[in-house]
């Protein structure tokens, strides 16, 4: 009955929103971001995100506003297109195929009809030099044309979409490589080449990093590497051009950016401190600092109100014109080296890994938004190159989520190592961790693992916590309570040290029911009692340094599973204290399933990834998935599902209760679905709640009220007329219809088989999911819909309508009834052919 | 934006005792107050009735001091020899005492020469006391006997010879006027009871006595000799309750706390250490110079007198609440200037104007916050190191940032005197010694070049290089004890497991030998 499905590997976590600069609608409303292959419309008031316009099969480059309509949106990738979209209805208008990689775009407001690209200059990927292209795009009233009068304009500038500029009215154009600035005036076709020496002595470093023009005046504004930013004028004159100096960052400046009326300009950098220098003068400068991490990109609205700057961390921040924060929009922070690995959150079910730095972000999987950061370091982070921070490389939670404990280490030199490790309580009343211990060096050496011992919700057992370090050593941490006379406190402290031989620990794991600890030293695996803290018995048969450690679950919680460097992975029985089975794999992760007995382990080969999926009591695995992705698998997590899902086929069905994340060494998160990949969109129908939970105005309660009671009013007494109009609103397919504009419509007889089914009356439940599948097929466009949201539109507008009828026909006769059927199974298409 | 973070000072776990109720009470005492007397002080006592001057017996004298003075108020020093165990009537009126030569003499507090004096005791009678019908005497005596004294006939009325050794302790009952204990260097307590010819009660302390209590409610009896205290049950026939081995030299005297919660006990070896009576756990210890024989606690505990071997007297006066009003009071603004408005609840159509909470900054942090790095470094040594958790937590933050070399460098003598008198002093202490050990070492590069310029800096050096050398032998030396330690325990261990063996053996055996006689 069901289909095998294929086992998908769906990425998730969104991709970086700081690829380029993002724009504002001309209303600020919106706020229009590239991400990875999408580009995302966010509401600039909300932060949510209101529209994907999806259609780019490669990283979109750059995106502007239409200058001829702002409810339009040109964007470029490197697929090799320009892509026209209607950005409030989320609809593609129109597509130019290049032919070329794409870099960024320019699109300037008197030329109408070609726009400016960078574009490399062979085609060629190796070559590391751009030319600065015009092309000319046809007026064709085709949704896909090609575009390829290319006329080059620059040869030889920078690949970044910040290292060329529009200067006023579009009369000339400035690049920036390396130690030149060139500026091409357009109507004497003269190119002006200034050149800067490469150090002065004062140490200064001149290369250039970015170029911002003046909107009103004759003036270019060049960021450097040393972070000096220079204004030129004059610069029709190849000799007596002019320039004047601003200083205040201390690294290179990343990007700049003039404010609309040009009085004001924008700079920021790797010190994460937007400045803004009022009149091109060195005294009259403003900051905001703090931003959290270093600012990408800048750019401002066109009414003048707002600014955004795009973060390395995966964040905009939408800024006040009068340098106040007003909005934020985060991502999951993927900026450094995951050390925490992923952990799960018991109590919200979260991800929980590494943040900005010092921090542990919490993000929530099914809304794919950070839920929020915790800061575990609580130091100023300062933004300096080649500083060494302190960074956090353990967390993990309790059982019931109500302790967090991290580590976090700094380490200057081999020997000077400085760990901290911190248990965090979370407090039922401010609904967030405060800081209950904090514990100097608690191991001589690095933390290698970190692990809760499993309490049960009856049991009372104190809580306890085990450390093992580099130093050869593992430390049992128990929670006691030394409140004295003038206030009662619980705090951590440090109960057991076990070692073996002076190896140093790897790892260490709890058994299910917290009655055993297995620690591994070097190559040694040793299993203690928890309660009296003997050391029970000891593994060690296939020699190699132990990589991962993991107990059975449920009825398999008599073994003990082991993977070793040198490409083992060994399953004991603790009963028999014997090697119950082993395989030549090589394992990277091991990661059991806590809610069944399923593990899955990550095996890596010459330059691809495997899963398997098994039970310790059996050596075959049950689910293999080869090819997984070709980066190497760092962390891996099951995800306890709220709600069971439903798998259809027996090989996935260790899917159905929980959900498994990988994380893989560049920071991908991906996941498992058996899904196919319209299902899995997520209802992004959030549109019209987004509109709807705007601000409430002081008018709309003075009169929004009254109307809304009014309307319920009619609608109570006009009763079925209203109901009419109910049902046609409501219906997906007439409300495409009415609502896509005309001219992106696919022809009438496309849309005829739709139109009518969806008039049709339908008795059965099946019928009507047949048409959402149709409606699905038929109307690639209508992706806003989400079959869920139709379905129930339907089924609801099935009763209405069957309840309707029959108040105004009495009864159809079961003839007429069949005739009905019949009309309505009849195939439509050949109304295509006419 | 997010606002700036100030330095995290570490805060370090207190060692030693918790705070508790007990620590709290007991510690509450002024600095104590110390008089010289002419010998050893065996024995202090009080007087029940206000002023509560206090009986002080020091070789051949006893001392009357009032409640706040340091010289005595009155003198006794009728003796030929040594005086002892001088103790007050209930009435405060009469003071008895007896002496090496083995008279008991009874004083009026008044008067100057002896009201009655009782011969009969061959030798030095150590203990007298009064009964609680106030008319009769106690005393025991180094000729191993105990008698009771009629004070208006100053004759003997009964006379036990029941010890085998000197009597050197005793006390009476409040409740009964004729019962009383006495404890001997014979290693037991005796109860006696002044009607009958014999002791009531006898039970064995296992260490020479040194002294009893009796707990006012008459049911418990405490006994200290040797290393231990031990309470026993007289209602139960003298059933020993528990033993307390918390001293590790002869305990010499015991006194209860004014409400009778707290058991008192002094010892040779320099401490007092306070007891609950319903746990019997050690609540709260005194640290002594010396030796300590007599101890006496004021009524509602007021005063603690402790007299030592080297004829210290030790008097520490409770805290008064009082004492800290005295301070002058600031002018500050009123109460309510800080909670006006603060418990307005805005009404439904109230607009809310949010501020922005001002944090306030420590003046280093400000510093800090705008990078001069070398003005937070040197505000922080001027809070004339009271806090140096501050200072190194600063120097903390500066290496983190990577400017702590900058912060050091470029400093005149006299800045860097005090830098390094700093060091100086902290330099060993193992909380700061990792940091500060790298400031050290950086100091030292940085200043190198200029070392010989100027004398004080070049002491300063010295002292510095004096005191890690010292720190370096300190260590060593612990080490070596850490070894041989570890050797002892190693042995300890192997012990153990030996004679584990040795009694399996022993029950196999057994075993054995069962089955042969079978």
């Amino acid at each position: 009955m069901v289909v095998q499905e294929p086992l998908r590997v769906v990425r998730c976590g969104g991709s970086k929103l700081s690829g380029a600069r993002a724009a504002f609608s001309a209303d600020a409303k919106y706020l229009l971001c590239a991400s990875g292959d999408y580009v995302k419309v966010y509401s600039t008031v909300t932060e949510e995100c209101v529209h994907v316009l999806q259609g780019h099969s490669n990283l979109v480059t750059g995106i502007q506003l239409n200058p001829q309509n702002h409810m339009q949106l040109y964007s470029c990738s490197l697929d090799g297109t320009i892509k026209l979209w209607d950005f409030t209805d989320g609809i593609l208008i129109k597509t130019f195929v290049v032919g070329y990689k794409l870099y960024a775009f320019y699109m300037l407001a008197d030329s109408e009809g070609s726009v400016f690209v960078i574009i490399p200059r062979k085609n060629e990927d190796a070559s590391d030099s751009f030319q600065l292209a015009s092309v000319k795009l046809p007026k064709t009233p085709d949704q896909e044309v090609e575009a390829k009068d290319l006329s080059l304009i620059l040869d030889d500038i920078g690949q970044s979409p910040k290292c060329t500029a529009f200067g006023r009215e579009g009369e000339y154009v400035a690049s920036v490589r390396g130690l030149h600035l060139l500026v091409y005036f357009f109507k004497k076709k003269k190119i002006n080449r200034f050149p800067l020496s490469a150090t002065s002595r004062k140490g200064a470093n001149n290369y250039f990093t970015c170029v911002a023009c003046h909107p009103k005046e004759d003036c270019i504004a060049s960021g450097h590497k040393d972070g000096k930013i220079r204004l030129w004028r004059n610069f029709n004159h190849k000799r007596e051009y002019t320039f004047s100096t601003l200083h205040w960052h201390h690294d290179q400046v990343m990007d700049l950016a003039f404010s609309v009326e040009g009085n004001s300009l924008l700079s920021g950098g790797v010190e994460s401190v937007l400045v803004q220098w009022r009149d091109g003068s060195d005294c009259k400068k403003e900051f905001l600092p703090r931003l959290g991490s270093t600012i990408e990109h800048i750019s401002a609205s066109l009414d003048g109100s707002f600014y955004c700057t795009s973060h390395s961390e995966n964040k905009i921040t939408i800024i006040h014109s009068n340098l106040r924060v007003s909005a934020v929009i985060q991502g999951l922070v993927k900026g450094s080296d995951v050390k925490t690995g992923l952990v799960v959150d018991p109590r919200t079910k979260a991800l929980v890994l590494n943040g900005k730095p010092g921090h542990v972000q919490f993000y929530c999987l099914k809304t794919d938004k950070q839920l929020y950061n915790l800061d575990i370091v609580q130091q100023e982070y300062i933004h300096q190159v080649g500083l060494n921070q302190v960074e956090l490389v353990k967390a993990a939670f309790s059982t019931r989520g109500s302790w967090l404990a991290t580590v976090e280490q700094r380490e200057e030199k081999e020997t000077e190592l400085e760990l901290q490790m911190k248990l965090w309580n979370y407090d039922e009343q401010t609904q967030s961790f405060t800081l209950n211990t904090r514990i100097n060096m608690p191991h001589e050496g690095h933390v290698t693992a970190l692990c809760f011992r499993d309490t049960d919700e009856l049991e009372d057992r104190t809580p306890t916590l085990v450390t093992a370090g580099k130093d050869g050593r593992f430390k049992v941490w128990v929670l006691e309570n030394d409140s004295d006379a003038e206030k009662p406190s619980m705090g951590w402290s440090c109960d057991f040290v076990g070692s073996y031989h002076n190896y140093p620990a790897n790892t260490c794991c709890f058994s299910e029911d917290g009655s055993l600890l297995a620690v591994s030293f070097e190559r040694t695996v040793t299993v203690w009692d928890s309660d009296t803290w003997d050391l029970k018995c000891t593994f060690c048969h296939p020699p190699g340094k132990i990589r991962n450690l993991c107990f059975g679950r449920l009825s398999c919680s008599k073994y003990l599973l082991g993977t070793t460097d040198n490409g083992f992975l060994c399953c004991w029985n603790l009963l028999s204290c014997a090697l119950e089975w082993s395989a030549q794999l090589n394992i990277m992760v091991l990661q059991p399933d806590p809610l069944s007995e399923n593990i899955a382990a990550f095996s890596r080969l010459v330059d691809s990834s495997d899963l398997f999926i098994f039970k310790p009591n059996e050596p075959r695995p049950f689910c293999i998935q080869r090819n997984l992705c070709r980066e190497r698998v760092q962390w891996a997590v099951f995800i306890p599902r709220d709600v069971p899902e439903s798998v259809g086929s027996e090989k996935h069905q260790w899917l159905s209760r929980s959900q498994l994340y990988v994380l893989t060494e560049t920071q991908d998160l991906l996941t498992f679905s058996t899904k196919s990949a319209e299902e899995r969109l997520t209802p992004s129908s959030k549109q019209l709640a987004v509109e709807e939970s705007l601000l409430v105005t002081p008018f709309y309660l003075l009169l929004g009220k009254h109307r809304h009671q009014q309307k319920s009013k009619e609608n109570a007494t006009l009763g079925t007329a209203v109901f009419q109009s109910h049902v046609t609103q409501d219906s997906p397919a007439i409300k495409e219809l009415l609502h896509t504009p005309a001219h992106v419509l696919p022809s009438a007889s496309f849309l005829c088989s739709i139109f009518i089914n969806s008039m049709l009356i339908s008795k059965e439940n099946k019928s009507a999911e047949e048409v959402v599948d149709e409606v699905e097929m038929d109307s690639e466009k209508a992706e806003d819909e989400s079959d869920e949201d139709v379905e129930l539109n339907e089924v609801e507008q099935d009763i209405n309508t069957t309840a309707f009828l029959g108040e105004i026909t009495p009864k159809l006769s079961k003839s007429q009834e069949k005739e009905l059927r019949k009309i309505r199974r009849m195939d439509y298409s050949w109304i295509a052919a006419l | 934006m997010a606002s700036y973070k100030p330095v995290v000072v570490q805060s370090f776990p207190k060692l030693g005792e918790k705070i508790t109720q007990d620590t709290l009470y007991w510690k509450n005492y002024k600095t104590p107050v110390q008089i010289k007397e002419f010998g050893a002080v065996n024995k202090i006592d009080f007087s029940p009735v206000p002023p509560y001057n206090y009986a002080v017996t020091a070789s051949s004298r006893i001392h009357i001091y009032g409640r706040y003075s340091q010289e005595p108020i009155k003198t006794f020093s009728r003796f030929k020899d040594a005086a002892y165990c001088a103790t007050y009537r209930d009435d405060g009126k009469l003071l008895v005492a007896g002496s090496e030569e083995g008279v008991v003499r009874l004083f009026d507090i008044t008067g100057r020469a002896a009201l009655r004096q009782f011969d009969g005791h061959t030798k030095a009678v150590h203990v007298v006391d009064f009964l609680s019908d106030k008319y009769r005497v106690v005393s025991g005596a180094d000729d191993y006997t105990s008698k009771v004294w009629d004070i208006p006939s100053a004759t003997a009325v009964v006379s036990y010879s029941e010890h085998t050794d000197y009597v050197r302790c005793g006390c009476i009952s409040k409740l009964n006027a004729d019962l009383f204990v006495t404890g001997s260097y014979d290693h037991t307590v005796k109860v006696f009871d002044a009607r009958r010819e014999k002791s009531v009660m006898t039970v064995e302390h296992g260490q020479p006595v040194e002294s009893v209590l009796l707990f006012p409610s008459g049911g418990l009896l405490v006994s200290a000799g040797g290393r231990y205290v031990k309470v026993w049950d007289i209602l139960r026939g003298g059933q020993l309750l528990v033993s307390l081995k918390n001293h590790h030299k002869t305990v010499t005297c015991l006194c209860l706390s004014s409400s009778g919660q707290r058991l008192l006990s002094g010892s040779l070896d320099r401490h007092v250490k306070i007891y609950s009576t319903t746990s019997y756990k050690v609540v709260h210890s005194f640290n002594y110079a010396a030796s300590i024989l007599s101890l006496a606690l004021a009524p509602e505990d007021e005063t603690i007198v402790v007299g030592m071997t080297n004829g210290v007297l030790n008097v520490r006066h409770r805290k008064h609440e009082e004492s800290k009003e005295r301070l002058p009071k600031k002018k500050r603004p009123a109460y309510r200037t800080f909670v006006k408005g603060r418990n307005y609840m805005p009404k439904q159509e109230d607009f809310f104007v949010s501020k922005p909470v001002r944090s306030h900054l420590k003046k280093y942090d400000k510093l800090l916050k705008s990078f001069q790095v070398s003005k937070a470094l040197d505000t922080v040594l001027q809070a004339r190191n009271k806090t140096p958790e501050i200072t190194v937590a600063v120097m903390q933050e500066l290496n983190r940032r990577g400017t702590l070399k900058n912060a050091l460098a470029g400093r005149d003598e006299t800045q860097l005197s005090v830098l390094m008198s700093f060091l100086i002093r902290y330099v060993v202490e193992p909380r700061f010694a990792p940091m500060l050990i790298k400031v050290a070492e950086m100091i030292i590069d940085i200043y190198l070049p200029v070392v010989g310029q100027s004398a004080v800096i070049d002491k300063q050096f010295l002292k510095l290089q004096e005191i890690i050398e010292k720190e370096i032998d300190y260590q060593t030396e612990l080490l070596e004890v850490l070894g041989m330690m570890d050797a002892l325990f190693a042995t300890m261990t192997m012990k153990k497991a030996t004679s584990l063996e040795k009694n399996k053996t022993n029950g196999i055996l057994r075993v054995l030998e069962q089955d042969m006689s079978n």
